[in-house]
C-alpha cells in the first residue's frame, strides 16, 4: 500500500487494533446507513467491554443490536434506544450503562471531538436531567451547558462511493452521523458501495475529504428497512 | 366529542403559514402533512437530514437511504436538501425553524415538557426533542388532555424528567387549545361539543378562561 491509497483488502484488515475496553463512534440512523459489516466483524471478533456512541443501538437482530446476546457493550452514548428488546432488558437488568444524549448534542459532540473543540455551550437539556452535573453560564440572559466533545478510538462509517483516497460521498439520509463519526475516530474506518479511482469524484461534490479516513472497504450491504411505509400509486 | 387524531392534525395545520419551514414530531404531528392548505407552501424538515420531505413512496419508489426521523421510509419533495446530523440541529438550535410540532405526556403553567421517559417504565430517549424544544420559538404541543383514567396531563408542575424548561406556550388537546403565558394556562379554544367546564376539571393546572370560548372551526 503507498501513498493515500487508504483501500484494505478484507474486513478482519479494517478492524484490526480494535481490542477490549475502547470506545468506538458509530455513523448510523436507525438502520440507515450503518456500517453493517464493520459491525458484523466486531462480533466476529468476541471484542468486550466496548463504549459505543451511536444515535441507535439496532434492532435485535441487526446492525448494532447484534453485539447485544454477547454483552460486548458495557456503555452507550445515544439519543434513542427504543424497539429493541435485548437492548431493554440489559439496560433495565444495570447490565449495560446508557448515557442518554439529545440528537442535537450527540452530533456536535462527535463534531467538536473530530475539530479540536473540547466542549461546547448549548441550550439544549437545561432544566433537565441532561443538565445533571454541567456547568451553567448565562448568554444574553439565557442558560446553557457546557457539553463535552467525544472522540472514539475507532470510528465506523458507511459511505455510498469513495475514491481509493478516501474521499467519500454518502447518499440521501444515509448520511447522517456518518461524516462527524468520520472526524471524531483516531482510527476511521470507512466501508463504500463502490470504490472508484482518484480523479474519478467531482471534488466539489465530496462530502468528507480523505484526510478523515484511515481505511475503506468496500461491501455489498443488505440495506434493511426498519418501518416501511408507502403510498398507493 | 374529544378531537379524533386526524381532527388534531387539521387544528394544527391550520397554524401552518405559507414559506414556514416545519419540523413535524412522531405520531400525531406526522399527520400533520395530510392537511397542509394547497394555497401555501410548506417545508417539512427531519432531523436525520432532510429538509422538503415528500410523501410516503410507492413499492416502486421506496429506497433504503431515504427515511424520515421515525425511521420511516419517504420521498423527497421538489427542491428538498439533505445534509447531516450537525448541519441539521445547527438549522434547529439555531432558531431557523418557523414551526416545530410535537407530542407529550406533560405539560404545565411555566412552559415545561415531558415527553421522553417515565422512570421505571418507559426508557426510549430523547431523539431530537431536546434540541427542538430548546431551539425552536414556535412550538405546537400535542397531547391528550387527561389519561384514560381522567388524570390532568395540563399540571402546575411536570412530575415526569423534563425535555425542556419553560419553552412551551401552545398547547393542543383532543379538548382545548391552550396559550401558555406568566405562569398561567389560557383556554383560546375548544373542540366542539366540549364544555369549559369539561376541560376545567380536566385541567390541574391555573387555566383562565374566558366569558366565551370559541369552538374550534374545521
Amino acid at each position: 500500500m503507498a501513498g493515500f491509497d487508504k483501500v484494505v483488502s478484507s474486513y478482519e484488515e479494517a478492524m484490526a487494533g480494535l481490542t477490549d475496553n475502547m470506545t468506538i463512534i458509530a455513523g448510523g440512523f436507525g438502520l440507515c446507513g450503518i456500517p453493517e459489516n464493520l459491525i458484523k466483524e466486531i462480533k466476529r471478533k468476541g471484542t468486550k467491554g466496548i463504549t459505543l456512541v451511536t444515535n441507535n443501538c439496532g434492532i435485535d437482530d441487526f446492525g448494532l443490536g447484534i453485539l447485544l446476546p454477547d454483552r460486548q457493550i458495557k456503555k452507550i452514548v445515544a439519543s434513542y434506544v427504543g424497539d429493541n428488546a435485548e437492548f431493554e432488558r440489559q439496560m433495565m437488568a444495570e447490565e449495560l450503562e446508557v448515557v442518554l444524549t439529545p440528537q442535537g448534542t450527540l452530533a456536535e459532540k462527535m463534531r467538536a471531538g473530530g475539530a479540536g473543540i473540547p466542549a461546547f455551550y448549548t441550550a439544549t437539556g437545561v432544566g433537565t436531567p441532561v443538565a445533571e452535573g454541567k456547568d451553567v453560564r448565562t448568554f444574553n440572559d439565557r442558560e446553557y451547558i457546557l457539553e463535552e466533545a467525544i472522540t472514539g478510538d475507532f470510528a465506523i462509517v458507511k459511505a455510498w462511493k469513495a475514491d481509493r483516497y478516501g474521499n467519500l460521498v454518502f447518499r440521501k439520509t444515509a448520511r447522517n452521523f456518518n461524516p462527524m463519526a468520520a472526524t471524531a475516530g483516531k482510527i476511521t474506518v470507512v466501508e463504500v458501495e463502490e470504490i472508484v479511482e482518484p480523479g474519478e469524484l467531482d471534488p466539489d461534490q465530496i462530502h468528507t475529504p480523505g484526510i478523515y479516513v484511515n481505511r475503506l472497504i468496500q461491501g455489498t450491504f443488505e440495506k434493511r428497512i426498519e418501518h416501511r411505509t408507502v403510498r398507493k400509486a | 366529542m374529544a378531537l379524533s387524531r386526524e381532527q388534531l392534525a387539521q387544528r394544527v395545520a391550520q397554524e401552518l403559514q405559507d414559506g414556514y419551514y416545519v419540523n413535524l414530531g412522531i405520531g400525531i404531528p406526522t399527520l400533520v402533512a395530510n392537511y397542509i392548505p394547497e394555497d401555501i407552501e410548506v417545508m417539512l424538515q427531519s432531523e436525520n437530514g432532510l429538509l422538503g420531505m415528500g410523501l410516503f413512496p410507492t413499492e416502486e419508489e421506496i429506497d433504503a437511504d431515504l427515511i424520515n426521523a421515525g425511521k420511516q421510509t419517504v420521498t423527497m419533495a421538489t427542491g428538498a436538501s439533505l445534509f447531516d446530523s450537525a448541519s441539521s440541529f445547527a438549522m434547529i438550535r439555531g432558531g431557523h425553524v418557523d414551526l416545530t410540532v410535537l407530542g407529550a405526556f406533560e405539560v404545565d403553567v411555566n412552559g415545561n415538557i415531558a415527553s421522553y421517559m417515565i422512570p421505571g417504565k418507559l426508557i426510549k430517549g430523547m431523539g431530537g426533542a431536546m434540541d427542538l424544544v430548546a431551539g425552536a420559538d414556535n412550538i405546537i404541543v400535542t397531547m391528550t388532555h387527561a389519561s384514560k383514567h381522567g388524570v390532568s396531563k395540563l399540571l402546575s408542575n411536570c412530575t415526569l424528567p423534563l425535555t425542556g424548561k419553560g419553552c412551551i406556550k401552545k398547547v393542543l388537546t383532543d379538548l382545548a387549545f391552550i396559550e401558555i403565558k406568566d405562569g398561567k394556562f389560557y383556554l383560546l379554544e375548544r373542540a366542539p361539543g366540549v364544555s369549559v367546564e369539561e376541560i376545567i376539571k380536566l385541567t390541574e393546572g391555573e387555566l383562565i378562561v374566558s366569558d366565551n370560548v370559541p369552538e374550534m372551526q374545521f
